[in-house]
C-alpha cells in the first residue's frame, strides 16, 4: 500500500517537530522538578513568545533565528518577574494556589494577546521558510532541521548550567530538599524565580525556533501545551532526559498516528498516552518519584 | 436552620427579580450567570469542599448537554427526560474519571491534569464521531412547549434554572452538615490524617466527584435547552472548565454561596466592561484572569470570606469601643 519510505519520513519528521515539543517540555519539566507545580501559563508564554519573534521581524526586520539572543533574556526576566513577584506572593506557599495563579495568568496574557492582536492568524514569510534539504530518499525541511539541532543545544547548555555552575547547584537542591537549601543559606524564592525564568526561556527559544514554519495567534501556544504535559508525564515529571526523550517519542506517535488515522483522531492517542501513564505510572518512565 | 433561611431568603429574593425587570436582555443575562453559578457550585463539591482543584470540569457540563441532546433529536425522547439522562450520565463519568484517578492516588497537579485531559479527550472524540453531529454540531428542533423542556418567555427559563441552582445550595448546605461532608472536609484539611481516623479517603472523595459531576452536568443540560444548539468547542471547552472553577474561588471556596455571588461578580464585571468598551473580544476573559490571581493573593476564601472576615472585625472594633465607653462612663 504505501513504501516503508514514507514510513521512515514520518518517523523523522516526527523527530524533528518532537526536538521543539521537547523543548517546550523541558522548561515545563524544569519549573515542576523545583517548584512541584505544573505551570498553566506555559501555553500562554510560548504565545506570547510567539507574537515578540512575530514583531520583531514585522517591526524591526530581525531574523527569528537572531531574535532568539534578544527574546531568550528577556523571557527570562519576565518569568523571573512573573514568580517573583506574582506567583510566590500571591499563592502563600500553597500548591493548590499557585496552579491557580497560573492558570490565572494563562488566561490573563492569551486574552491581553486577543485583546492587543484581534484573533487573526498570522505567518511570516522567510526565504528559507520552505528550504529543503535532500537526504537522498527524501526531502526535509530546513527550519525543522534547524530547530532540532538547536534543541539539542539548548538541552546541553541547560544540562551544563545544572551540573556546573553554582545557580545550577542550588536550584539541584532546592529541588532535592528545600528546607535544607533554605538552611544552608540558599535564598529559596530567588532560586523559585530563577527557575522560573529559565523554563519561561526555553518557551522562548521554542517559539523563535517556530516562527519560520508555524503560524502565530493568540491561542497558538495552547496546541503546544497539552502536548508538553504528555511529555512531561510521560518523562516523568521533573525529569531533563525524560522530556527529550518524551519529547522525541511523541512527536514520532503523533506523526504515525496522523498518517494512521488522520489529523484529529491522532491527537487523541497523544491523550490517550497521557491518561495511561497518568494512572499507571504517574512518575513517569524516567521520574524518581511521584 | 440559619443556613437553610439564608437560602430562602437568597433564592425568594432572586425570583422576584422577574417581576420588578422586564427587560429581556438583563433576564438573558441573570439566567446565564445562574448556569455559570450552577456549573460552579458542582466544581465546589470537590474542589471547594473536598479540595481536588478539578481543570477539567467541561467533562461533564459536556456529557450533560450531549445526551440531552442526543436523546430528543436521535432517539425521540422527552426533553424532560432526556436531562434526567444527561446529569445522571454526568454522574457516571465522574464516578469513572473520579474512580481512577483517586484510585491511582493522583492530588493536586497530577489531578488537575489527569482531568483537562478527559474534557480533551472528549472534545476531540465529540467532535469526529457522528452521533454527536461531528464537527457541525447539534441542533435541537425549536418546539415551544413546556412539556419539551422549552419555554416562550425568558421568565420560565429563569425560574427552572434558579431552581436547579436553589436545589445545588440546599445539597451544599446539607453537606456542611453531615458526616459525609465532615469527612470531605477533612480529606481536604489532611488526607493521612483522615485516612489514620478510619476515614475511606478514596470513597468520600469519589462520592464528592459524583455529585459534583451530576451538579455541573445539570449546567449543561440546561444550557443544551436554552440555546438548543451544541457542538464539541460549547460543549467539552476548556471555557467552561475555567468558568466553573473561576466563580466558586472568587465567590468563596467551599462556602454555601460562593459560586452563586462569584458568578455574580464575575459576570457583571465582565459584561461591564464590554459594554464601555463596546465589546473587545477578550477584555471580559482578561478581568476573569486578573481577578482570579487577586482573589486567590488577598482574599483566599474569596468574596464570601472576606466579607465574613470584615464583619467579624467590624464586630469586634464595635465591642472594644462599646467596653472602652462603658469603661469611660464607669471612671
Amino acid at each position: 500500500m504505501f513504501s516503508p519510505l514514507i514510513l521512515i519520513t514520518a518517523v523523522i519528521n516526527g523527530l524533528l517537530i518532537g526536538a521543539v515539543y521537547a523543548l517546550v517540555a523541558l522548561g515545563l519539566t524544569l519549573i515542576y522538578g523545583v517548584l512541584h507545580i505544573i505551570n498553566f501559563a506555559h501555553g500562554a508564554l510560548l504565545s506570547a513568545a510567539l507574537f515578540a519573534a512575530f514583531m520583531a521581524y514585522q517591526k524591526l526586520g530581525i531574523d527569528p533565528y537572531l531574535a532568539t539572543f534578544l527574546i531568550a533574556p528577556s523571557f527570562f526576566v519576565l518569568g523571573y518577574a512573573l514568580q517573583r513577584f506574582i506567583i510566590g506572593p500571591a499563592s502563600h506557599g500553597d500548591d493548590r494556589n499557585m496552579l491557580l495563579v497560573t492558570l490565572g495568568l494563562a488566561v490573563l496574557i492569551e486574552n491581553a494577546l486577543l485583546y492587543a492582536f484581534r484573533a487573526d492568524t498570522r505567518t511570516i514569510d522567510l526565504a528559507y521558510s520552505f528550504k529543503t534539504i535532500d537526504v537522498g530518499f527524501t526531502f526535509l525541511s530546513l527550519p525543522r532541521v534547524i530547530s532540532f539541532i538547536a534543541a539539542f543545544v539548548v538541552a546541553s547548555v541547560l544540562w551544563l548550567v545544572m551540573t556546573v555552575t553554582d545557580t545550577g547547584k542550588a536550584i539541584r537542591a532546592v529541588a532535592k530538599e528545600k528546607l535544607g537549601a533554605e538552611l544552608a543559606g540558599i535564598d529559596v524564592a530567588h532560586v523559585y524565580a530563577i527557575t522560573f525564568g529559565l523554563g519561561t526561556a526555553c518557551v522562548a527559544i521554542a517559539a523563535c525556533l517556530l516562527v519560520p514554519t508555524y503560524y502565530v495567534n493568540p491561542s497558538a501556544g495552547n496546541a503546544f501545551i497539552l502536548i508538553a504535559f504528555t511529555i512531561v508525564v510521560l518523562g516523568g515529571m521533573g525529569s531533563v532526559p525524560g522530556a527529550l526523550i518524551g519529547g522525541l517519542a511523541i512527536g514520532v506517535v503523533e506523526s504515525l498516528s496522523g498518517f494512521f488515522l488522520g489529523e484529529s483522531l491522532g491527537q487523541v492517542g497523544i491523550f490517550l498516552i497521557f491518561i495511561v501513564v497518568l494512572l499507571v505510572r504517574p512518575r513517569g518512565l524516567f521520574g524518581a518519584s511521584a | 436552620m440559619r443556613g437553610y433561611a439564608a437560602i430562602v431568603v437568597v433564592v425568594a429574593l432572586l425570583a422576584a427579580v422577574p417581576l420588578v425587570v422586564h427587560s429581556n436582555v438583563l433576564l438573558n443575562f441573570l439566567v446565564v450567570t445562574l448556569m455559570i453559578a450552577l456549573a460552579g457550585q458542582g466544581w465546589n463539591i470537590i474542589g471547594g469542599y473536598g479540595g481536588q482543584y478539578s481543570f477539567g470540569h467541561a467533562a461533564f457540563f459536556g456529557t450533560g448537554a450531549y445526551v440531552t441532546a442526543i436523546l430528543q433529536m436521535r432517539y425521540g425522547v422527552n426533553a424532560w427526560l432526556g436531562c434526567a439522562a444527561g446529569i445522571a450520565a454526568g454522574g457516571v463519568v465522574g464516578a469513572i474519571i473520579g474512580g481512577l484517578a483517586f484510585r491511582a492516588g493522583l492530588r493536586t497537579s497530577y489531578f488537575a491534569l489527569v482531568t483537562l485531559a478527559f474534557a480533551e479527550v472528549l472534545r476531540i472524540v465529540a467532535s469526529v464521531v457522528p452521533i454527536t453531529g461531528a464537527g457541525v454540531g447539534i441542533l435541537i428542533k425549536l418546539d415551544l412547549r413546556a412539556q419539551s423542556f422549552q419555554f416562550q418567555s425568558r421568565t420560565a427559563f429563569y425560574l427552572v434554572i434558579l431552581s436547579l441552582v436553589a436545589a445545588a445550595l440546599v445539597i451544599a448546605q446539607k453537606l456542611e452538615h453531615s458526616r459525609f461532608g465532615t469527612w470531605l472536609v477533612a480529606v481536604r484539611e489532611n488526607e493521612d490524617a483522615a485516612l489514620a481516623l478510619g476515614v475511606d479517603a478514596t470513597r468520600v472523595k469519589l462520592g464528592a466527584m459524583v455529585i459534583s459531576a451530576a451538579i455541573t452536568a445539570a449546567a449543561g443540560c440546561f444550557y443544551a435547552q436554552y440555546f438548543l444548539f451544541i457542538d464539541a468547542p460549547i460543549a467539552y471547552g476548556a471555557w467552561i472548565s475555567i468558568e466553573a472553577l473561576l466563580t466558586p474561588i472568587i465567590g468563596g471556596v467551599g462556602t454555601v454561596f460562593g459560586a452563586v455571588v462569584g458568578a455574580l461578580v464575575v459576570k457583571s464585571l465582565g459584561e461591564g466592561a464590554k459594554l464601555m468598551t463596546g465589546d473587545v473580544p477578550g477584555l471580559d476573559l482578561m478581568i476573569y484572569g486578573a481577578m482570579l490571581v487577586l482573589v486567590v493573593a488577598f482574599a483566599p476564601r474569596g468574596l464570601v470570606g472576606a466579607f465574613a472576615d470584615a464583619r467579624a472585625r467590624l464586630m469586634r472594633r464595635l465591642a472594644s469601643a462599646r467596653k472602652s465607653v462603658v469603661e469611660v462612663t464607669r471612671g
